[in-house]
Order: structure tokens, then C-alpha cells, then sequence
């Protein structure tokens, strides 16, 4: 147990480290959000009602940003190889680097969401469910994006590849996380739209390290 | 717990019979031996012989063609999964140590996660005069304080059997005299080494030739 714990560490302090991880993803997402009035105008008969789902794309881009250095850089300097010979399974390894993923890039997006959604004309009420929901959405892109990350391991264009895989993943999470930031707008309940977000995001992080974990060894073999 | 049972497990490496290729082509067949505690064996062959492979299939990274290989214990054969995750320790060509990081963070970090104490990574440190170096990022470390870093995380984890892939390349006279050192004491503790190497080992081994299957 205590070396997953050391690994946790290790990985967390690795994507904070340089301001790679979170700070990277904010600032983009944040940066992509102010784009989108100069681009479609900024009266906000035009922003509100697409201030939902503009921040879940946001998001879901934002959460691509440091996925493929997860295991590529382990793999390149041999770490990944030391991780295998340890006592705890490649799969436990995995879901270890996707909880790292969420608490240095999901969780700081969490608290990037509210703002961007803010600054597009959200109601001020809606800012603790849109970081709910984007907490929760954060996970499930962490899960699906590093078993992306794992199965584009040691292709030459890796980063490329793990947008490709991990983007008509991140469909779901985009369409009930962004569904449950409109439905509250629209008055109507949330729930529906945040359940089926949870359920995804706790499916994808049960299945994910079993395929990561395989993914992992088939790159190291 | 499994991680002290572990490092007290490992009695012989047999490998029987083994195939490996890599891409189209075959790298050597047939190829059996065994290593006994206490016992080390050097691999040799050409660049290119596969070496490195063999090491990589008995440390279960690298699925062979054919064959096996098999680990027992004091009471016969052990699981390969369990003997690899609790008694196998690899120093390859690469030490895996993240550039970015403090030769502190990152020895402590790999020592641990192959079952060492605090207390023993210390130690280890110590004892390859390494002390002074640890606050440095591992980037500026030369290579031959890469590898003895490297060695520490052996030390500090002493699992009996030590898959090395050429050792001593970067290292100079005196810290290859230490290296022996070290190597000797495992093997009189009960280890096992086997090594992949183009000058001979410091200590009594076994020369196993790979290559030269066509």
C-alpha cells in the first residue's frame, strides 16, 4: 500500500512540477473561453446559451493537454519497466497515475469551469454544480485518457494519437456534463444528466486499468 | 510482509529452453540454463546477440517464442508472478531515474517501491558515497553516479535476484572495485546475479553465450 502511496506522490509532484499540468490546463482553457466571444461576438443573447456546452468542449481539450507525457516519459527512461517488477500489478500502477491525473489537472479544471462559464453569462448560481459536474467529468477524462495515453504508448506520434483515441471517449462525459449545467438553466432537474455523468465516470474508472494495464505490458513486450 | 517473504524466496532461476525474437528476427533458440543462490552467471555475445531480451523475458517484461522460465524456492517452484514482484530487481541500460527530479526523490522513491526502508535506502546511500550528490537534480549527475545510484536502489532493496545489464560500463577503477564489493557480499547473502556484460564480472561467474542461433 505504501508504495502506491509513494507512486501517487511521485506522479503528482511530477505534473505539477514546471507548471506542466495544471496551470498549462487552466490557462488554455481559460484562453480558448475568452477566444469565443471575438469570435462569435460578445452580446450575451449569443454567449448564454451556448456558455454550457462551450465549457464542457473546453474542458474536454483542456484535459488532453499533459495525458501524453503519463507514461511515455516512464517508458523512455525505463521506469515503466521498474514499475512492472514491483510488488503492486500494472493495473494498480494504472489507476494510481489516473487518480494523480484528476488531483493535479481534473481538480484544478474544476475550479477553471465555473469561471470560464461564468464569464460567458452563466447564472452565478449555477457555479457550484458546474464545478461538480466538472469534477466529476474530470474524472472520467483522466480515466479514459490515460488508458488513451497507455495505448498510444511508443508510437512516434503519440500526442497525436492519444487525441485521436481519447476525444469520441470523451463524447459522453461532454454531452451529460454540459446536459447538466443546461438542464438547471432551463429550470428543469439536473439529476437525470449528473447520474448518468457519475455512472460514466465510476464504469470508466473500474474498467479502465484492467485495458491499461494490458496496453502497458503489450508496449513493454 | 509479502515483500520480507519475498526477499528471502528465490533459491534458483532455471531457464529452459528459451526462443526470443525480436521483430522478424529470431535472436537465439534453445537457450537453457540455470543460476543457483549464491551463484552469479555473465551472458556474452555480440551486439545485437540478445542479451538484453533474455534479461527483459526473465524478468517477465518480454514474451518469449518458446520455452520457459522458472523460479524455485527453498520448497520447489514458485509462482513467476509473485518470484518477479517480490524477489527480481533489474538495472538495465536506463536506470529509470526522471531527470527532473532530486537524486533523493528519486533513489528513495524506486528503493521503496521494490520494498526497501527508509532506514536501508539511507544506508545504501551512504555506503556508495552518495550523500553528497542527493540534493541534485538527477539530470546534472554524471553517468557513473547515475549507475551508482543505481546500485544503491539494489542495495537498499537486496531482493535476491539481480538481472544487470552491463554494470560497470560507466563506472571507473575505483568505483568498479566497490561494485565488486557489493556484488560479492549478495552473492555470499544468498543472492543471485545474472548479468549481461562485455568485460568479465568482478566476481566468480558462470560465462553463458547467447547468440549464434542464426
Amino acid at each position: 500500500m505504501s508504495a502506491l502511496l509513494l507512486l501517487y506522490r511521485r506522479e503528482v509532484s511530477l505534473l505539477w512540477a514546471g507548471g506542466g499540468g495544471p496551470l498549462l490546463a487552466c490557462g488554455f482553457a481559460l484562453a480558448v473561453t475568452a477566444a469565443l466571444p471575438l469570435a462569435i461576438g460578445s452580446e450575451p443573447v449569443r454567449l448564454v446559451p451556448v456558455a454550457a456546452g462551450t465549457t464542457w468542449i473546453v474542458l474536454a481539450l483542456a484535459s488532453l493537454l499533459s495525458l501524453e507525457r503519463l507514461f511515455e516519459r516512464d517508458h523512455e527512461d525505463g521506469a515503466l519497466d521498474l514499475l512492472a517488477l514491483g510488488p503492486p500489478t500494472l493495473e494498480a500502477v494504472f489507476a494510481v497515475k489516473t487518480a494523480a491525473q484528476w488531483t493535479a489537472v481534473g481538480l484544478p479544471l474544476s475550479l477553471a469551469a465555473p469561471v470560464a462559464a461564468l464569464s460567458l453569462g452563466l447564472d452565478p448560481a449555477l457555479a457550484p454544480l458546474t464545478a461538480g459536474a466538472a469534477a466529476l467529468a474530470g474524472l472520467a477524462f483522466a480515466a479514459v485518457g490515460a488508458l488513451a495515453a497507455a495505448l498510444s504508448l511508443g508510437s512516434k506520434r503519440g500526442g497525436l494519437l492519444v487525441a485521436v483515441i481519447a476525444l469520441p471517449l470523451y463524447a459522453p462525459p461532454v454531452i451529460f456534463g454540459a446536459g447538466t449545467v443546461t438542464a438547471a438553466q432551463e429550470g428543469t432537474s439536473p439529476g437525470p444528466a449528473l447520474a448518468l455523468l457519475a455512472a460514466y465516470a465510476l464504469f470508466a474508472c473500474a474498467l479502465t486499468p484492467f485495458a491499461g494495464g494490458a496496453a502497458i505490458r503489450n508496449a513493454q513486450g | 510482509m509479502d515483500i520480507e517473504n519475498g526477499s528471502q524466496m528465490i533459491a534458483a532461476l532455471h531457464v529452459s529452453d528459451l526462443s526470443i525474437s525480436r521483430g522478424e528476427r529470431r535472436l537465439f533458440a534453445g537457450l537453457s540454463f540455470a543460476v543457483k543462490a549464491g551463484e552469479a552467471a555473465q551472458l556474452t555475445g555480440a551486439n545485437g546477440a540478445g542479451k538484453t531480451s533474455l534479461l527483459r523475458a526473465v524478468a517477465g517484461l518480454l514474451r518469449p517464442d518458446a520455452g520457459e522460465v522458472r523460479f524455485d524456492g527453498a520448497g520447489g517452484p514458485l509462482d513467476a508472478g509473485t518470484a518477479r514482484s517480490g524477489g527480481v530487481q533489474m538495472l538495465a541500460h536506463q536506470e529509470g531515474f526522471r531527470p527532473g527530479r532530486t537524486a533523493r526523490a528519486e533513489l528513495t522513491f524506486q528503493a521503496r517501491w521494490f520494498g526497501a526502508s527508509a532506514e536501508a535506502v539511507t544506508a545504501a546511500a551512504k555506503r556508495l558515497d552518495l550523500v553528497p550528490l542527493l540534493d541534485l537534480e538527477v539530470r546534472v549527475l554524471s553517468a557513473g553516479q547515475r549507475r551508482r545510484l543505481a546500485l544503491a536502489s539494489l542495495v537498499a532493496a537486496n531482493r535476491p535476484l539481480w538481472l544487470l545489464d552491463e554494470p560497470l560500463a560507466p563506472l571507473d577503477a575505483r568505483r568498479r572495485a566497490q561494485a565488486a564489493e557489493i556484488m560479492a557480499e549478495h552473492l555470499n547473502g544468498g543472492g543471485l546475479i545474472l548479468a549481461a556484460v562485455h568485460d568479465p564480472l568482478p566476481v566468480a561467474a558462470r560465462d553463458i553465450v547467447v547468440g549464434a542461433a542464426a
